[in-house]
């Protein structure tokens, strides 16, 4: 779930009609003495992280004067918290708090329903609270269809011993929290604590929420760059491979890193997943041969063979891995010769100059693992692959032998490609350009591109390979980038055959810049 | 016997002419599976592996009577219109494959599907498959795969990842167990038939005599599970396995997520309630096909 700031969110809350206390945002100390100044008086000074027990790590603070809350600005701005860096904080105007409260919606996955929670007691230790006295705590189904009507919010405010002007107000919020968290798509929004101040309004001291990752592409407005569950903000890299996602809604790429500014020869290993649960379990083979893992990846729901290269390349991109390890539940569904040819582009291209172990077990894994074993002997280092009937215990083992057979690489080799065009057929395609050299596909004697193509949008015309259907129906998935006119062409053609495939970052990853 | 799909079932393909679901219906149908009509808005009057396609659910039922699942193929941002279009022309059983499909959508498609009296499964679902009946959905990812890789038998199998829904059955099969259905329930944090609905499904199913069931860390589908034995309402043995035991802890959804679950969640609270509950619980994935065994034999079911 990708996550909001304190910041974020109450300007949700603030959109909705709840009141939240007056605040600015600054970045620097110098912003916060301003904020201060403007505020007037006593504020708060709140480092905004996506951490729990902010004030017990000093990450909320009281000034007295604008002076003292720059000078804690200073101190809060910067710290590290759990490998995240305090960019941002929010001032805010001290409140006078009477009493404190807790509401909160979250995605209940038994009820099918979003639950609407309040406690007539809020603040820490809100869990502890439910389990000693549950009665303190209200829940009410939220109906999506219908929202949640302010009588509603009062009924839950009474039902935990609320009444007058505080069930009155605490009512209406109820039912505009309802609101704020179905038009933002929120898995969870919690305000805690919310007050009832001295001056009898009832106010989100604190709120956080976390937003549906696959709802993200409908809310551009909150800047959220990568839609991702992770505790702490998005690397470069991860924010690459997340483009490479975003759009493209053919089969599943996530990937999320494990280990950063690692040295060739510490044991990290590149993992390529596919599919959550055998993923895990093959991670596990790997970790119990002592290795740490660079990332998690996971390519499954038959993603098209650019997506597969493309996992390969951001993989390659970490930093020196020692091995890549590829492999999944063992028995895929989707066609496996898809996310070998992909692997094969990227391990030619690359080159790949590790061992590599892949498992690509399940449906027409036979050619997946013929298209490996036909790239193996063009790469520097080894690459072996296997199939469903291959546990990945067995398949970690083969790769920690590899390891250790292999001497690490010292330079980096030149990549695979094949030569520049003479003659080039180009047309686009969803993600990339293919280009055929005419020059090459004369001298052809197989016209490999044309049988192995999985979409068959080729076609002969005058001895030489073009496209079958339209460039407009090319571009729009007729051409499903499928690979083969690269890869098959370069086993079993004139080498004629190059789909380029962006991806847009990259680069600057590679070299470091 | 089997749940949800058989031979007897008449399905309709939602996206029928796009890329998997032109792939997909080819198993469906080659498996033998009465696929008999696909929908794409605008693309009406075409043929799919010889099953006409219709510019709407309704047509495609106006045209071919009663339907009773549809299968969508369609892209996650479009899926909550193309179920609820589904549901209000009275299909009773959907199966939504795609993945990254929006969590409110789900849930507005869950209170419509309840006020129609009608079922969804998924989503992010591979789907359903009865050996040497019928399948939706993508599991095998081609008659050939699906028929050499699964075999009819006495197993139900329910599992929350879609590769391990194959690879249990295969396994098993290997080990000469086959299966009576297997069911993919789907991979998103809210699905429409979860482990719960589907044990109980298989324990009214007469040819079903044990359930393997493959759960994850979060949610409380398996704890749920474990109530349902424990009350006795379900009876067959079940043997699980339960993933996720290395990762590091879910992210919770801070307190919130604490107040509505408790302890439910963790591997620990699942396998503890499992276990309690008398449902066989195995560590190591691939001690699954002899442990199934055994319990078999102790039932006196092989």
């Amino acid at each position: 779930m990708a996550r909001l700031h304190e910041f974020q969110a109450k300007a949700l809350l603030k959109q909705a009609g709840i009141k939240i206390p007056r605040g600015i945002v600054a970045r620097t100390p110098e912003e916060a003495l301003l904020a201060a100044e403007q505020l007037g008086d006593s504020v708060v000074v709140k480092g905004q992280a996506w951490v729990t027990g902010r004030a017990s790590r000093g990450l909320i603070r009281f000034a007295d004067d604008p002076g003292q809350a720059e000078r804690m600005a200073a101190e809060i701005l910067g710290q590290q918290v759990e490998g995240f860096q305090v960019e941002t904080l929010l001032v805010e105007e001290k409140l006078a708090i009477v009493r404190e409260f807790y509401a909160g919606v979250i995605v209940d996955d038994q009820a099918q329903a979003p639950l609407l929670i309040f406690s007539a007691v809020g603040g820490t230790g809100i869990e502890e609270i439910a389990s000693k006295d549950p009665t303190s705590i209200g829940k009410r189904v939220i109906d999506v269809r219908r929202g949640f009507y302010d009588y509603q919010g009062r009924e839950l405010a009474r039902s935990t011993g609320l009444s007058g002007k505080e069930l009155l107000l605490m009512g209406d919020l109820l039912s505009k929290l309802a609101l704020v968290a179905q038009s933002a798509d929120a898995r969870s929004a919690e305000i805690n604590p919310v007050v009832m101040t001295a001056g009898g309004e009832i106010i989100a001291a604190d709120c956080r929420m976390t937003i549906d990752d696959y709802a993200v592409f409908r809310h551009p407005e909150l800047g959220i760059e990568v839609a991702r569950e992770f505790d702490r903000p998005a690397t470069r890299l991860e924010t690459v491979a997340w483009e490479v996602e975003r759009d493209d809604y053919r089969g599943t790429f996530y990937f999320i890193q494990m280990a950063q500014d690692f040295k060739s020869g510490e044991g990290v290993i590149g993992f390529h997943g596919a599919g959550g649960g055998g993923s895990m379990m093959s991670m596990d083979a790997v970790l119990r041969k002592n290795y740490r893992l660079a990332d998690f990846v996971d390519t499954s729901g038959n993603p098209p063979a650019s997506k597969v290269y493309r996992a390969a390349r951001i993989i390659f991109a970490q930093g020196p891995i020692d091995g890549y390890f590829a492999s999944g539940s063992g028995v895929a569904s989707q066609e496996q010769y898809h996310s070998a040819r992909g692997l094969v582009k990227a391990f030619l291209e690359q080159p790949l100059n590790v061992p590599a172990v892949i498992r690509l077990g399940g449906n027409a894994e036979e050619r997946a693992i013929a298209i490996l074993e036909r790239a193996a002997p063009l790469l520097p280092a080894p690459l072996e692959a296997y199939g469903k009937d291959d546990s990945p215990d067995f398949c970690a083992s083969r790769l920690d032998e590899l390891i250790r057979l292999t001497p690490r690489p010292t330079a980096t080799p030149q990549p695979i490609l094949p030569p520049a065009a003479t003659e080039p057929y180009q047309f686009d395609t969803v993600t990339g350009q293919v280009t055929l050299d005419h020059a090459a596909c004369r001298s052809c004697e197989t016209k490999i591109c044309i049988e192995t193509c999985v979409p068959q949008i080729l076609k002969l015309d005058d001895g030489l390979p073009v496209l079958s259907i339209t460039r407009e129906q090319a571009r729009h998935g007729g051409c499903t980038e499928c690979l083969a006119c690269q890869v098959e062409c370069y086993f079993e053609g004139a080498q004629g055959g190059y789909i380029d495939l962006p991806i847009p970052g990259l680069a600057r990853e590679e070299t470091g810049a | 016997m089997a749940i949800l799909v058989d031979e007897g079932k008449r399905v309709l393909v939602q996206g029928i002419t796009g890329r998997e679901g032109r792939t997909r219906t080819n198993l469906m149908v080659e498996f033998g599976t009465q696929v008999v009509a696909g929908v794409t808005p605008g693309k009406g009057r075409q043929e799919v592996d010889g099953v006409p396609v219709y510019d709407t659910v309704f047509e495609a039922v106006e045209v071919c009577g009663s339907i009773d699942i549809s299968v969508l193929f369609i892209p996650a941002p479009l899926v909550k219109s193309a179920a609820l279009e589904a549901i209000e022309a009275g299909i009773k059983l959907l199966l939504i494959v795609p993945d990254r499909v929006p969590i409110y959508d789900v849930l507005e498609i869950a209170a419509s599907a309840k006020d129609a009296d009608a079922r969804f499964i998924g989503p992010n679902t591979l789907g359903v498959l009865s050996p040497a009946r019928a399948t939706i959905g993508m599991i095998g990812g081609s008659a050939t795969t699906a028929r050499e890789w699964f075999i009819p038998g006495p197993l139900g199998i329910s599992s929350r990842s879609g590769g391990i829904t194959s690879s249990m059955a295969y396994y098993l099969a290997r080990a000469g167990l086959g299966a009576s259905t297997l069911v993919h329930v789907g991979g998103d944090a809210v699905i429409g038939t979860p482990h719960p609905d589907v044990m109980r499904m298989f324990e009214a199913d007469p040819d079903t005599k044990a359930m393997v069931m493959f759960g994850e860390i979060g949610g409380s589908q398996e704890e749920r599970v474990a109530e349902l034995v424990a009350k006795g309402e379900i009876t067959k043995p079940i043997i699980a396995f339960i993933g996720g035991k290395a990762a590091k802890r879910g992210t919770r959804f801070s307190h919130a997520g604490a107040i509505v679950e408790g302890t439910r969640g963790t591997y620990e609270g699942k396998v503890e309630s499992l276990r309690t509950a008398g449902v066989t619980v195995v560590e190591a994935f691939g001690d699954l096909p002899e442990v199934t065994r055994r319990v078999l034999q102790e039932r006196e079911v092989l």
